[in-house]
């Protein structure tokens, strides 16, 4: 899960450079077509020469070094005071604030069968607090929901789970929020990290899973460290982000006033950026839950074992009660911190009496949600959840009945599509870039990035097209690019019908996006176990997954810019005459440019992060390497070097559709 | 002010009240009954014993009852850890794992971490005998019985074609955790198939229950003991016969895989430490049919691990016997 907020018209300093004006006199589409052509005409004479592939248990000096490389660290890790002194003091500093916070509302302590803070206090305390910093609103649905986890039976696996979330978001802030303003206030700064900042989020998890281990110890310091690396980029983008769009004549009037450069940032830039800050830390609470599966590989407690245990029998119920767990505890946060992040607002505008009663009413409020506390610590039906999780059985039920349904009455109709696609469309384009030589596909990709990215665009992809033929797997690196390309397109092809619709209605945005939030968050192969029915192991189901992922990303932030579009102007086209679809196609698609380039980037960028999933579902090359390299020690380098090709990837595509996206809005 | 100061007070005691009426009808305490049951644990000469759990359900099943075993009868504190095979061999060194119950082969760590780092031995076979091999949905086999002998493939390759396989016949592999030789086989035996990854035993699994359930013609790689054999029970193809050395060379491959001789491996540590949970680790064997019903029991039946140790167990107390003499 990456950042919805990253605006790729942040650098205002960039011009819309020189270069450009040059190219925009024979026509930007003209000479894409004109590469396109020639790449074709090309592709029909050289084909099936200099293809660099590289057969499955192949591997090049490169990866047999990276796998030395592990060894050596491995071995020498008792005598290296590497690991003696920084590293155990690392792990023993996070381990023992994870085990606080489990034995608090998770975990049985030393001399207590039972955690300190039973279910009742915690459904207390998490509503007080959703109250606190939100509204009664969202308290309600934070009690609401605490209590349906302990409904559906899961009360511990849950709050292992959000044990975990916490600790791992708490470190990631601790860093992500100072580093987020030093990068918000120099340039210098910006350009260093944002590259570290791609490598974690587009690395997959798998590569660094058994290093990390190797480093940390299997348990909770592990765990959270790896949420970490994945849960911190958005954080520090969005603050970064939230410092950069304070209006510069704001900081000057606090500097004509004589502010010193402390004051400045204390009393006008942090809170200016308070509101957009708070969306980092929620951005960062979805990108932690969205690894709980994966920490479970690595003996994490809590919902993700659950998943993996019951998909290890395709028990598809229980897992899908699991991850309607996940789902429920994301939703939760994610309105809360939303609430929180625009409450002074509308606290501001509903002043009044209500204001007046706020601080007697935060201090009764207080007082219960500790005598609630008191009660789970003492008592314990407070402490235990009471009942078999009954709805938990009915909901893992109704998911497999449901399954099977799909399963029996739709493969006819679902094996058509399939058909179609992978022979119409995803065959051809992955042959023609898997069958190409090498050199002409990447001189194709620089070509591109030149024109329509600009000259330093064209840089950037030449430096990772360079660097993709160094890591040795070049082939599957363009079978992955050939389905990823397909995947976004379908990504943008459900993002614009249906982020438009969203857009244009209040009421469809209401019931649509708790799907939405449903389908990033809920583990993968929960929904994969009847795909795989329907699909087969093929690179469809892979697309497919992808899609599922990568769209609903693309269709907020469009639903978001079409909603953005002024109203005076719809108004005006509507009395010019505009019917609704004039109106959508010459108004506010147009406007909404912005946005679409925007869902564009994401959307590439999260089908990215899909890839490791759509191996473990058929889509072999890439994905498949990293698995496989994670699974067997002989293959580590080759998964390690199959994940820096994924990250050249999402890194070329993100700068050429940002500098693209900079040019449009020039 | 003062008004506000009035409600605050009211409320504070209106909570207060609320309150004291909660815990005068509490019930029991945290903490009451544990110490009366809490003494089951034993002698205490056992102390922690950490078992890698590897993901897959027939080592789940043997997990299971070699924890409830330590646990009831050496009275063990048994600490389960999920963990992936790598990172449980790793776990060897770190002093983060004593056991791991269920080896498939796995020459590469044993060269890393027995011979290398000296971290772990062996300790003998667990009794069940791993096949790996290629399979086929019982009712291809059924009505084309001569499928399964390896020289008629190429006269049914086409019927395996599917969108992924380029106009050949698909031999759909697989899960990433194991070895496989099918690339080099496929070429050495001039099979007209190529090897399609599908990447997880998930989707093995679902192939083979759509290919038997709508007479889809699927051939893949599988292994067993497997619980998935109780519910479609596939049947093997019969590649050409496994020799002594003949995997030698991977290039170069053209038999069966080997028949694995599944063991159990322990720290260094652990073997030496003298605690009974290694005897018993030691001792512990059993058959493909014993793991069979086990795993039966947790992912057909939908049992937890703990309920279908403890409904084996008490079935079976005169191997149990055996382990813990």
């Amino acid at each position: 899960m990456t950042v919805v907020m990253e605006k790729p018209e942040r650098t205002g300093a960039e011009e819309p450079a020189a270069p450009a004006r040059s190219v925009r006199r024979v026509g930007r589409p003209v000479l894409v077509a004109a590469i396109l052509a020639g790449w074709l005409v090309l592709f029909a004479v050289l084909r099936g020469r200099q293809t660099l592939s590289l057969a499955a248990a192949d591997l090049t000096d490169l990866h047999r070094w990276f796998n030395d490389v592990n060894d050596s660290i491995g071995a020498n890790r008792d005598s290296n005071p590497l690991f003696l002194y920084f590293f155990n003091e690392i792990r023993l500093v996070i381990d023992t604030l994870v085990t606080f916070v489990q034995e608090l509302i998770s975990q049985p302590s030393a001399d207590r069968p039972l955690p300190q803070i039973g279910w009742l206090g915690v459904v207390g305390i998490a509503g007080y607090v959703s109250w606190a910093v939100g509204n009664w609103r969202v308290a309600l649905l934070a009690v609401a929901g605490f209590t349906f986890l302990g409904l559906q039976g899961l009360w511990q696996e849950s709050m292992d789970t959000l044990a975990l979330t916490l600790s791992a978001v708490l470190v990631a802030l601790l860093f992500a929020i100072p580093l987020g303003v030093w990068a918000g206030l120099s340039d210098r700064v910006n350009r260093i990290v944002t590259p570290f900042l791609d490598f974690m989020q587009t690395m997959p998890t798998f590569v660094y899973l058994a290093p990390l281990t190797l480093f940390f110890l299997i348990g909770g310091a592990s765990a959270t460290i790896a949420t970490v690396i994945y849960a911190a980029p958005p954080a520090i983008r969005i603050t970064a982000h939230a410092i950069r769009s304070v209006p510069e004549t704001t900081v000057e009037a606090a500097e004509s006033l004589g502010a010193t450069r402390r004051q400045a940032l204390l009393k006008v830039l942090l809170p200016m950026s308070k509101r957009t800050v708070v969306m980092g830390v929620n951005q960062s609470i979805m990108a932690a839950l969205a690894m709980v599966t994966i920490a479970a590989l690595i003996d994490a407690p809590g919902l993700g074992k659950t998943v993996v245990q019951a998909l290890q029998s395709l028990d598809v119920g229980t897992a899908f009660n699991a991850g309607l767990s996940i789902v429920v505890l994301a939703i939760v946060l994610d309105r809360v911190t939303t609430a929180a992040s625009v409450r002074e607002e509308t606290a501001r505008r509903s002043k009044g009496r209500f204001r007046t009663w706020r601080r007697p009413l935060l201090g009764a409020g207080a007082v219960i949600a500790v005598v609630l506390a008191y009660l789970s610590h003492t008592y314990v039906w407070a402490a235990e959840f009471p009942g078999e999780g009954s709805v938990g059985s009915s909901v893992a039920s109704a998911a497999d009945t449901t399954t099977t349904w799909v399963q029996d009455n739709l493969s006819g109709l679902t094996n058509a599509v399939r058909d179609a696609l992978t022979n119409g469309l995803l065959n051809p384009f992955q042959s023609l870039l898997t069958d190409s030589p090498w050199w002409l596909v990447g001189a194709v990709l620089i070509a591109l990035g030149t024109v329509l990215g600009g000259r330093r665009a064209g840089v950037t992809t030449a430096v990772c097209v360079g660097l993709l033929v160094g890591t040795g797997l070049w082939s599957d690196a363009m079978t992955t690019l050939a389905s990823t390309l397909v995947a976004t397109v379908l990504v943008m092809l459900f993002g614009v019908v249906v982020g438009v619709w969203m857009g244009r209605s209040a009421l469809v945005d209401r019931l649509i996006r708790p799907t939405l939030d449903a389908a990033q968050v809920m583990p993968p192969f929960v929904y994969l176990v009847p795909f795989l029915a329907l699909f087969g192991a093929t690179r469809f189901t892979a697309i497919v997954a992808a899609v599922v992922y990568a769209a609903p990303v693309a269709i907020k932030i469009i639903a978001d810019g079409v909603r953005n579009v002024p109203a005076t102007t719809v108004e005006a086209a509507t009395a010019a005459g505009c019917n609704t679809w004039q109106l959508i196609t010459k108004v506010q698609l147009p406007m909404a440019r912005g946005a679409l380039t925007l869902a564009t980037n994401q959307g590439l960028i999260y089908v990215l992060s899909m890839v490791v999933v759509g191996g473990l579902v058929g889509a072999g090359a890439l994905g498949y390497d990293v698995v496989a390299g994670f699974s067997q020690g002989q293959l580590y380098g080759k998964g390690l070097a199959a994940g820096l090709a994924i990250v050249l990837l999402g890194v070329m595509f993100d700068r050429i559709t940002q500098a693209a996206a900079r040019r449009a809005g020039a | 002010m003062a008004r506000q100061a009035t409600h605050w007070r009211a409320g504070a005691a209106g909570i207060a009240v609320l309150g004291l009426t909660l815990t005068a009808c509490g019930g029991a305490k945290v903490g009451d009954s544990s110490s009366g049951s809490g003494s089951s644990g034993g002698s205490g000469t056992c102390g922690t014993f950490n078992l890698a759990v590897n993901p897959w359900v027939g080592y789940e099943a043997d997990a299971a009852v070699v924890a409830y075993v330590a646990e009831h009868d050496l009275g063990c504190k048994v600490t389960q850890k999920d963990l992936k095979e790598e990172i449980a061999w790793q776990g060897f060194g770190t002093g983060e794992v004593d056991t791991v119950l269920e080896n498939w082969g796995h020459d590469d760590l044993k060269a890393k971490y027995i011979t290398q780092q000296k971290t772990a031995v062996e300790a003998g076979s667990t009794g069940n005998e791993g096949i790996i091999g290629w399979y086929v949905p019982p009712w291809l086999a059924k009505a084309h019985p001569d499928i399964t002998d390896w020289k008629n493939l190429n006269k049914y390759a086409s019927k395996f074609k599917t969108s992924e396989s380029g106009g050949k016949g698909q031999l759909l592999d697989g899960d990433p955790s194991y070895v496989t030789n099918d690339e080099a086989l496929v070429k050495n035996l001039k099979l007209d198939f190529k090897v399609v990854y599908a990447g997880s035993e998930t989707a093995l699994i679902q192939a083979y229950r759509k290919a038997e359930k709508n007479k889809e013609w699927v051939i893949g790689y599988f292994y067993e003991p497997q619980w998935f054999l109780s519910e479609v029970p596939l049947v093997k193809v019969n590649l050409p016969a496994y020799k002594d050395g003949c995997d030698a060379d991977a290039e170069k491959v053209a038999c069966d895989y080997p028949v694995y001789d599944l063991d159990k491996i322990v720290s260094a540590k652990f073997a030496k430490s003298g605690s009974p949970a290694y005897d018993l680790v030691k001792k512990f064997t059993w058959t493909n049919d014993d793991q069979n019903v086990v795993a039966k029991y947790i992912a057909v039946d939908k049992m937890t691990p703990e309920a279908a140790a403890k409904k084996w167990v008490e079935a079976n107390r005169d191997k149990v016997e055996a382990w813990i003499k």
